[in-house]
């Protein structure tokens, strides 16, 4: 017997679990969405001090938003990335006892991390035009990268939130990973700085290509290379198409293991 | 009438042990196949439900009444056997599955309208009729951590009912309302059976079966001990007697 189908309005519920998520993290903190932006001002300054006046020879005039092109994306995949694995254990009274489609849970966990997104894209933009940047045309492709990589980051959280249900562990497998990351993606530092040989290694990490996106569009102001754009795509349709595997082949029996 | 649901020697089982899902478990168990005995909840069960009718499922706890409700509706796979469901199921079988503590009572009839497949405009047009219908009225902008189990109760059975199921599936839950929720619940499953609505519905108030089912299914550790006409079925439980049929 197949699991019978569920007619409902998908928009309506994404938007509705977005909300609740965003409701729920902001109802008990007195200074709600002011956090979404203090994180990532308090990472600048410091990364700022450090590299400016402590080792010293950053000259790059926007450091600043320099930094900052590399912690939003990285801020946002480590979110939606550690609440998307464990979304499924997480949400175990609705796997359990609600007849939704269950890849619902791990796309609305993810979801849910942008709107902390487009509130620190918002301050991305002001620090482009407080650094003497003008608006350019190459901003068209902002919505295009980002869709790209939040299906990316969709794909990862389907596989990983379903083996997270039979492997426990998983989350933090998933956390330390977030972790070493920090280091491997440019964020505080350039990528012309990376050796030659590592750069197609570099280029195919797809956090790495999305930094690498924001700062031509916003600083250079022009449009992605295509082959960066490329890479994404690539990115994004395997790894959701390896997601949605894993997650049809294992969810008929989250209900027996969480 | 058509089956509105039907089982065919539907078994369903489960792994006997407390759930362990570490990393070195699984391991372990790649090295060391443990053939674990599994726990029969369900054993070789055949039952048809004709479109209209009301279902009564009784047993001591334990007896898979649950298990049964959750196959029904859809939300695990049995191990062997078919299961056929004609129409919309809506389901009460957790107080509040969908439920935030930390939301508004608004906010949850939004959330679990959209989970149970409801459109904006659906949910919309249905919010008064549900508010009304759990009489939370004056407390529905407060957090549902403020209410009591009976208002959630509440609120959770309106949503269920205001999304027009063709089959309703309610597992003992009712019993945590008042008398006058009760009658409330009582009337408008009365509605839906007067629609044509198919209803299973597990309880051990047998009162309460008595006067809304036509039909009874007695369970017993997974199987079936008796079934048929809801009168016999329920005075045969009663008195602890197995009918022979």
């Amino acid at each position: 017997m197949a699991r019978r189908k569920w007619h409902g309005d998908y928009l309506y519920l994404f938007q509705n679990l977005v909300m609740k998520d965003f409701r729920i993290r902001y109802r008990n903190m007195s200074l709600g969405v002011l956090w979404s932006l203090i994180n990532p001002l308090v990472m600048m300054g410091v990364l700022t001090f450090l590299f400016r006046h402590v080792f010293g020879g950053q000259s790059e005039p926007a450091y600043p938003l320099f930094v900052l092109c590399g912690l939003v994306p990285y801020n946002f995949f480590i979110g939606a990335f550690s609440t998307g694995t464990t979304s499924i254990v997480m949400n175990a009274p609705l796997v359990k006892h609600v007849p939704v489609p269950r890849e619902v849970v791990p796309v609305a966990a993810v979801l849910s991390n942008g709107v902390h997104l487009m509130i620190q894209i918002a301050l991305l933009i002001a620090l482009t035009l407080l650094s003497g940047l003008r608006p350019s045309i190459a901003w068209v492709w902002l919505p295009v990268v980002w869709a790209l990589y939040m299906t990316f980051v969709c794909g990862l959280a389907l596989g990983s939130s379903a083996i997270n249900v039979f492997i426990r562990d998983t989350r933090y497998v998933v956390e330390s990973f977030n972790m070493v990351l920090f280091w491997l993606v440019p964020i505080f530092y350039s990528f012309s700085i990376i050796p030659q040989r590592y750069v197609e290694v570099y280029k195919f990490n797809p956090v790495a290509a999305l930094v690498l996106a924001m700062r031509n569009i916003l600083i250079d102001g022009i449009p992605p290379p295509m082959s960066l754009v490329l890479n994404l795509v690539i990115a994004a349709s395997f790894t959701l198409a390896v997601g949605l595997l894993i997650f049809g082949r294992l969810k008929a029996r989250f209900y027996e293991h969480i | 009438m058509a089956a509105a649901v039907r089982f065919d020697h539907v078994t369903k089982t489960f792994a006997h042990r407390a759930a362990r899902m570490l990393l070195r478990d699984r391991l372990v168990e790649m090295v060391r196949p443990s053939g674990r005995q599994r726990f029969e909840a369900l054993h070789d069960i055949s039952f048809e439900l004709p479109q209209g009718e009301s279902l009564a499922l009784i047993g001591p706890n334990g007896a898979g009444k649950s298990t049964l409700l959750n196959l029904a509706t859809g939300l695990t796979l049995p191990d062997s056997g078919d299961i056929h469901v004609e129409g919309r199921v809506g389901a009460l079988l957790d107080l509040g599955a969908g439920f935030h503590f930390d939301l508004t009572g608004a906010e949850n009839v939004r959330v679990n309208a959209a989970l149970l497949g409801l459109s904006r405009r659906e949910t919309g047009a249905r919010f008064d009729e549900i508010v009304e219908f759990a009489g939370v009225r004056e407390f529905i902008d407060e957090p549902v951590r403020n209410y009591s189990a009976g208002m959630t109760l509440r609120l959770a059975f309106a949503v269920t009912a205001c999304t027009d199921p063709d089959i309703l599936l309610i597992d003992e839950v009712l019993g945590l309302g008042d008398q006058a929720f009760q009658a409330q619940c009582l009337d408008k499953i009365r509605a839906f059976q007067n629609e044509g609505k198919t209803i299973m519905l597990a309880s051990h108030s047998l009162e309460l079966l008595a006067m809304l089912c036509g039909r009874a299914l007695w369970l017993d550790h997974g199987r079936v001990v008796a079934a048929g006409a809801a009168e016999s079925v329920l005075a045969a439980y009663r008195s602890g007697q197995v009918p022979v049929s």
